[in-house]
């Protein structure tokens, strides 16, 4: 059972890391968003079988609120958004996909060689658990740096979100309040990003952060 | 310790009234009156608890200032000293400061009135201070005084630029301080002075304290290259104010230096004397050369402050060098020429301060060039000058006289020190001094002759009428200190002389058993001794002597005079062609200037039967400036240009820089962990 708990609960972690790559390579919108919603059902997953197999019923809480708010609601609204404005549906990279790429495996190996060292006399799981999610907060803040678009940007933001949380339900004993407000804070960081997409949009006719730009009287 | 504490209160009532009844007529009078009142409450306080042996052994803890911590207060008997010394500036002050305001009411002046008890009370928290926040808090209030009264004159031309530089400066000097107290109090956290003494830092903190307190205190003494903003600010004060910060500021930041060093580090290392001679020496030399270049009499005053503070520092630096020695009877020496140097200045820079204030009621001027024959106009005050300007040339039998020769037996005691570098650094420090004093001579006769003999050069001085008997006040009390002083030093240095010992553990006078009043001999002056009553019998007679010869030989003889006196003579006759302050600065400043200050005079000389008028222009440059503060403000600018483009990036690039930063740094965890 202990075996199979690990391995499953690696397994899952290894899915959400791996959709973290995904998003970095996303040329159109609605994939992105696919990708994104992909990534919330695995940390959902993890956070049910965590649950399950540590036999601790309150992250079935976070799962459920997982469920309920990145793969559903987030992905639908954000949907809704670019329909309804008219967004230009591809993503202009700022930097090349195979760059983003190296970069990204070298950030997951940054953060191996520091989790690793750092918590020896943790167990395995946790350990493990925590390399996969600072990998993934650290590829989501590679996202938002290399994309001009406004909406990767809220999407790289969450998808920071999901790490932070993936830490939370690996490691035993994080208590339920932490989730809640990780998840309370995301609900109100895409309320706030939403208002200013639109804002943005009215002011600038357009999401184009490169375009944006020009209106400060600046480039890249 | 409880009077002092209430005349501080008091202090801070006077300034509530200040504020709140400024429209009075009344209100000068009891501000000044007020202020004058509680700093005799501190000196009678300072002077009996020095009479009695010491100061106070339990110090006070207020519940007020940082939660859990408080504020200590106490006052031992080098406290007690400065608050004697500043205390005194304060009543002086503030005598001539109430005839000063009723002969300059100018409406478009900042309010001085609220401010002056303030500076006044600051400075005695300072002095009062035991533990380093409410000594860092009382400083910078202290600092933040005396800035909004150099500002009250905000509108006269350079008082902006003296104020911006001298809050740069004093917030320089706070934090120098600042990161001083912070290595002290070390790792325990605790602030109060008895917790900082009771632990010895180790060696590279203290060095790097010493250097950090010299830097701080330095800044507001005046230590050049430090010393920039001290003529521009002492100058552009109200007169009282300007005498206050000259002859009292200066003396809290060497009480600072004195606290730290001598006190505060515990035993010294002998290199830290040295630097403070070397600096002490620079400061007394470059202070009297660039009193000798100025025009300005209030600046020119300033100036000679830094001078004084240079000759200061020497006595301080010869008193730790020998302290670091074990000799301290000489330290004791040294240490006592250099309080009795404090007291001093502090009574002859405020007289003279009021007679530069004196002077500036009576012609609206304080360019010697304007001023001149002022001794017909205004001869108390001009007496009161001369006392003055012969006390700070160091003649006897004054006051001035008194503390350079005990400074000088103290540097004759040199070769009695171990270290070979120190001993040829006193000889040259020693001779560095004596060019300062006999400089210094030089620069008061000046200052004397060009504006008080002579003729006029102005209508303004020719018309000028004596002042008030509120400010003749002010100058006759010190100026009659400086001759009591200086004929009977002897029961100053003995009231003083517990915090001699507080500070170096030995006295002046120790092993000596008899020890008339009215004779002066310290113990290591090699056999010297100074009696200021033969001094003044001698110097009476023979000025009499000199009066009666004068009169009968040469008053009486039928004169002669050339039909053309280089355009001097005539019933009235232009007083341009008189000697000027700045033929008579010429000699030293080809002497002198030429190389230290890059002097340049320039004379355009019209063609013949051209009716332009000739033109000597004399150009100098600031070596403070040029070498230090200039390229410094360069950097700054330079490093501002580059800073300010972080205001102008794009949100990405902020993102991408705070990626960065935090990839840099979980690099640096891995590869620190393994």
């Amino acid at each position: 059972m202990t075996d199979l708990g690990y391995d499953a609960a690696h397994m899952l972690g290894a899915v959400v890391l791996l959709m973290s790559f995904a998003l970095l390579y996303q040329r159109r919108l609605f994939s992105l968003l696919h990708v994104f919603t992909m990534q919330a059902l695995a940390l959902a997953a993890t956070a049910a079988w965590q649950a399950f197999s540590h036999d601790e019923p309150h992250l079935y809480i976070t799962a459920l609120l997982t469920l309920v708010l990145k793969a559903v609601v987030i992905p639908v609204a954000l949907h809704r958004i670019i329909l309804k404005m008219n967004i230009q549906r591809t993503i202009e990279p700022a930097l090349g996909i195979g760059l983003t790429m190296v970069a990204g495996v070298s950030l997951v190996t940054l953060s191996i060689l520091l989790v690793l060292p750092v918590t020896e006399d943790a167990t395995a799981l946790t350990r493990e658990n925590l390399a996969l999610s600072l990998s993934v907060v650290l590829l989501g803040l590679l996202m938002m740096i290399s994309r001009r678009n406004a909406v990767s940007q809220v999407v790289g933001f969450m998808s920071i979100e999901n790490g932070l949380i993936l830490a939370a339900v690996g490691v035993a004993g994080m208590p339920l309040v932490v989730e809640m407000s990780v998840a309370f804070s995301v609900m109100v960081a895409f309320i706030i990003f939403g208002i200013f997409l639109f804002h943005i949009r009215e002011r600038f006719d357009t999401l184009d952060m490169q375009k944006i730009e020009s209106f400060r009287g600046e480039s890249d | 310790m409880g009077f002092v504490v209430s005349a501080i209160a008091f202090l801070f009532v006077m300034a509530a009234t200040g504020v709140a009844a400024r429209r009075l007529p009344s209100v000068p009078t009891i501000v000044y009156g007020g202020s004058a009142a509680a700093c005799a409450i501190v000196v009678l306080w300072a002077a009996a608890t020095l009479a009695g042996g010491g100061g106070v052994a339990e110090g006070w803890v207020l519940p007020i200032g940082l939660p859990w911590i408080g504020t200590h207060l106490r006052a031992d008997a080098l406290s007690a000293f400065f608050l004697l010394i500043v205390n005194f500036g304060g009543i002086t002050a503030s005598l001539f400061g109430w005839g000063y305001e009723r002969a300059h009411r100018d409406s478009h002046a900042g309010p001085v009135l609220p401010l002056f008890p303030l500076f006044l009370a600051a400075m005695n928290m300072v002095l009062i201070a035991d533990d380093a926040f409410a000594f860092l808090v009382s400083w910078e209030f202290m600092s933040l005084a005396s800035w909004l009264l150099v500002l009250s004159t905000h509108r006269e031309e350079g008082t902006p630029r003296a104020a911006r530089l001298y809050l740069i400066m004093a917030s320089f000097g706070t934090a120098c301080l600042l990161l001083a107290f912070g290595l002290l109090a070390t790792a325990h956290g605790d602030y109060s002075f008895d917790a900082i003494r009771a632990q010895a830092p180790s060696v590279s903190a203290a060095a790097f304290c010493v250097v950090l307190v010299l830097l701080g205190a330095g800044s507001k003494a005046g230590l050049v290259p430090l010393h920039v903003w001290l003529p521009l600010a002492h100058s552009a004060a109200p007169s009282h104010v300007s005498a206050l910060m000259s002859g009292v500021m200066t003396k809290v930041a060497v009480y600072a230096m004195i606290r730290v060093l001598f006190d505060l580090l515990g035993e010294p290392a002998w290199w830290w004397g040295g630097v403070m001679l070397g600096f002490g020496a620079l400061t007394a030399v470059m202070g009297v050369l660039y009193a000798l270049m100025q025009e300005d009499v209030k600046r020119l005053l300033a100036y000679s402050t830094v001078e004084n503070i240079g000759a200061i520092v020497i006595a301080l630096g010869l008193a730790l060098v020998f302290k670091a020695s074990h000799t301290p009877v000489i330290a004791a020496l040294a240490l006592t020429a250099g309080l009795l140097h404090v007291a001093n200045h502090s009574l002859f820079k405020s007289l003279l301060f009021f007679t530069a204030g004196a002077v500036l009621t009576a012609t609206g001027s304080r360019d010697l060039g304007r001023l001149g024959g002022l001794i017909h106009r205004m001869p108390t005050t001009a007496v009161l000058a001369l006392i003055g300007s012969a006390a700070i040339s160091a003649l006897p039998p004054l006051n001035g006289f008194v503390g350079e020769w005990l400074l000088f037996q103290a540097i004759l005691n040199g070769p009695a020190l171990p270290e070979w570098s120190l001993k040829i650094e006193i000889a040259v420090v020693g001779a560095a001094l004596a060019l300062a004093t006999a400089l210094a001579g030089a620069c008061f006769v000046r200052f004397y002759g060009i504006a008080f003999l002579g003729r006029p050069r102005s209508r303004a001085a020719g018309e000028a009428a004596e002042v008030g008997a509120g400010m003749r006040l002010g100058m006759a009390v010190p100026a009659a200190l400086c001759v009591a002083l200086g004929v009977l030093p002897t029961p100053l240095i003995r009231l003083f002389e517990p915090a001699v010992r507080l500070m170096v553990e030995a006295g002046p006078f120790d092993d000596r058993a008899y020890q008339p009043w009215f004779w002066l001999a310290p113990t290591s002056a090699i056999g010297n001794s100074y009696n200021g009553l033969i001094m003044l019998a001698v110097i009476a007679l023979l000025s009499v002597l000199l009066v009666l010869v004068i009169h009968r030989r040469a008053s009486d003889r039928v004169r002669l005079s050339i039909p053309w006196g280089c355009g001097f003579d005539g019933p009235d006759p232009a007083a341009v062609t008189q000697y000027t302050a700045s033929s008579f600065g010429q000699p030293i400043r080809r002497a002198f200037g030429s190389t230290v200050f890059r002097a340049r005079d320039e004379v355009e000389m019209p063609e013949p039967g051209d009716t332009r008028p000739a033109r000597l222009t004399v150009r100098w440059t600031d070596p403070a400036w040029a070498l230090l503060f200039t390229p410094v403000g360069v950097a700054v600018d330079r490093l501002a240009e580059r800073a300010n483009r972080l205001q102008f990036m794009t949100i990405r690039r902020y993102l991408t820089l705070m990626f960065l930063a935090l990839v840099v740094l979980l690099v640096m965890v891995a590869v620190t962990q393994r």
